[in-house]
């Protein structure tokens, strides 16, 4: 089991609060402050410097997207802190919003369907703290249908790999899912991330872009 | 030629004098004890200002035009043969808030409420004794010289005459006689004059009791007002359906699958199958209270506007859809309209028109909204068939929009839609 980690959780339904500190840390991690609107986050994420922020998207005074924008707020002060957002609706507007912050990694955003899923959401959580990108596959799906430029250009195959990485899923757990070798998968990505017209740099880095670009197209 | 004319004013006259008679008794039977009315609420209100209880009382005076107003609308419905014309509607507004606070406010600030006022005075001092010296000389006189053989039979015995109209004193049946068919010639000649008088005295209540211009225009706004609020009402109702769902039913299902994912971690296998069958339907159930919620009301929409909304319902089409969207934020019966209008024609694209591609384009130009969904289908589409299409070019006609669809056989199928609004 990876290292237990610090958690600062926003969501203003007592009931999913505490059934969400319940999952949490079932799976070991310590959940430092479990609060219910947008202002008590920033703040208590000021007082407990934690490992990974799980937010609410709609949460009080307005009851709109004060989650989401808390979060964003987060991550423009300190780049590098994991955050984890809750929706209970697929919006391609919300996760691009966030994957714009800082250079993309260590955010996810995620559909509250899947946290029934209490494995999976879990892994999720492990992977966004330790700088992973996770989009929910329903995000993912939707875009899928798009086949609009640039998206045009890869093949079907290239698309589903695209869709793992877009998940936030290792090479090597990308080629577990298609039954293939993992030299094939970051073949695959090669030919993804060049058809793309993303220039080699940092591997994670342009994981992230080619996820981004999916994500924008 | 001048017979006919006189034929047909003979005719009209004898046509019209009941409706003009009837009109000018009632209007006596209101006048007379709207006289009395006016005098007692008038010296009391008067006489007791001084105690402040009079206020009211004067109050009350002041609105009693609206009652009269009223029911001498319905009068002139008496006259509607009579002058060719239908009786005019109601002058006033409805008052935006209830209570008898608001409409007695609203209502001393109408103009119409100040002319009913002075119908209502001129009814009760001027106009009831008119229509009755009217009756009265052009019935009443006839009327009397018509009967003298009968009074003269009835005064027989106290000595043989009597006075007519307590003019001519007649003594024989050959007087009375003549005085019958004098009679029926003045009554036929006062039967004209007798009906004109009514006109213009319907044309005068008219005058004072239909709305000017200025009213009807402005409850045609009132109208349009109202059936904007209407819509309003429905677009609040909307989000607040969409918000319960979404804080309650839905919070509680993603409650009960977290626990059932919890509890199949640590179930014995037997129990686990069970636990997992369940888990799937709530989560079944989940994804379709998500699609629900989201037809109800999309939170993009709200949250974004229209480009992010219109994107979203291009990402669900079930037809690959190209959007070209650039617009600012619009007031939210605008963007909601706009973009219901636009999932409709989508849905109907996916279902109808065989076509492999769409695409959306919206501006924002010279104040006005305009958004067009096109594609590549068989073309044929008939809006008057559907009444989705028909329901949503209802909602923009309250926001003075239109909505259009061209359609040739063959395709391809445009549909565009306009919205004058500022932009927010």
């Amino acid at each position: 089991m990876p290292a237990a980690l610090k958690i600062v959780l926003a969501e203003d339904s007592v009931l999913l609060r505490e059934g969400l500190v319940g999952v949490l840390t079932r799976f070991g991690h310590e959940v430092v402050a479990a609060v219910g609107d947008a202002e008590a986050l920033t703040a208590a994420v000021r007082s407990y410097a934690p490992d990974l922020v799980v937010t609410d998207v709609r949460m009080p005074p307005g009851l709109t997207d004060e989650g989401l924008r808390a979060a964003l707020e987060l991550r423009a002060a300190d780049p590098a802190l994991p955050v984890l957002v809750l929706s209970q609706y697929v919006q391609r507007a919300y996760a691009a919003e966030l994957l714009d912050t800082g250079d993309g990694t260590g955010v996810g955003y995620l559909l509250k369907d899947r946290i029934g899923q209490v494995e999976q959401f879990a892994e999720a959580v492990e992977r966004v703290a330790a700088g992973g990108t996770v989009v929910d596959p329903e995000v993912v799906r939707q875009l899928l249908r798009r086949r609009r430029d640039p998206l045009a250009a890869l093949t079907p195959r290239e698309r589903e790999v695209l869709a793992l990485v877009a998940e936030g899923k290792s090479n090597g757990a990308v080629a577990r899912e298609l039954v293939v070798t993992e030299a094939a998968v970051g073949k695959h990505i090669g030919n993804i991330l060049g058809k793309l017209d993303l220039p080699p740099a940092g591997d994670t880095h342009r994981r992230v872009l080619a996820v981004l670009a999916f994500l924008r197209a | 030629m001048i017979r006919t004319v006189v034929r047909d004013s003979v005719r009209d006259a004898l046509r019209d004098t009941p409706r003009a008679v009837a009109y000018l008794l009632s209007g006596v039977l209101v006048g007379a004890p709207l006289l009395v009315v006016l005098l007692v609420l008038g010296t009391a209100g008067l006489a007791l200002a001084p105690l402040l209880v009079g206020l009211p009382l004067l109050a009350v005076a002041v609105l009693s035009g609206i009652p009269v107003g009223a029911l001498e609308r319905r009068r002139l419905d008496l006259t509607r043969a009579l002058t060719r014309t239908p009786p005019p509607p109601d002058p006033h507004i409805t008052p935006a808030e209830p209570g008898l606070a608001a409409w007695a406010r609203l209502r001393l600030t109408e103009r119409a409420t100040w002319r009913e006022l002075a119908y209502t005075l001129l009814l009760g001092f001027v106009l009831w004794p008119l229509d009755a010296l009217v009756l009265f000389g052009a019935l009443g006189m006839p009327g009397a010289l018509i009967g003298a053989p009968a009074q003269l039979a009835t005064t027989s015995s106290t000595g043989g005459d009597t006075r007519i109209a307590k003019l001519w004193l007649i003594d024989s049946y050959g007087q009375a006689l003549l005085c019958t068919a004098l009679g029926v010639v003045l009554l036929l000649a006062l039967l004209w004059p007798l009906v004109r008088y009514a006109r213009v005295r319907a044309a005068l209540a008219r005058l004072l009791l239909a709305p000017s211009e200025a009213e009807t225009e402005r409850r045609l706004g009132e109208v349009t007002r109202s059936r904007a609020r209407l819509v309003a009402a429905f677009e609040a109702e909307r989000r607040r359906i969409e918000r319960d769902l979404h804080d309650g039913a839905q919070q509680r299902l993603v409650s009960l699958s977290m626990t059932l994912g919890l509890a199949r971690l640590d179930a014995p296998p037997e129990l686990a199958e069970l636990l997992a069958a369940a888990h799937r339907e709530a989560d079944q159930v989940l994804l379709e209270l998500r699609e629900l919620i989201h037809g109800i009301h999309p939170q993009v929409l709200a949250d974004y506007g229209l480009p992010d909304a219109l994107a979203d319902a291009a990402d669900r089409s079930a037809v690959p859809v190209e959007v070209a969207v650039d617009l600012p934020r619009f007031a939210e019966p605008v963007e909601s309209a706009a973009y219901f209008a636009v999932r409709e024609a989508l849905a109907n694209i996916g279902r109808h028109s065989g076509a492999e591609r769409a695409r959306i384009d919206g501006r924002y130009t010279d104040g006005r909204l305009r958004v067009e969904v096109r594609d590549d289908g068989t073309g044929g589409a008939d809006p008057a068939r559907g009444t989705g299409l028909t329901g949503l070019a209802d909602r923009l006609a309250v926001l003075d929009g239109t909505l259009s669809v061209h359609s040739p056989a063959g395709g391809p199928t445009v549909l565009s839609l306009e919205i004058p609004c500022p932009q927010r």
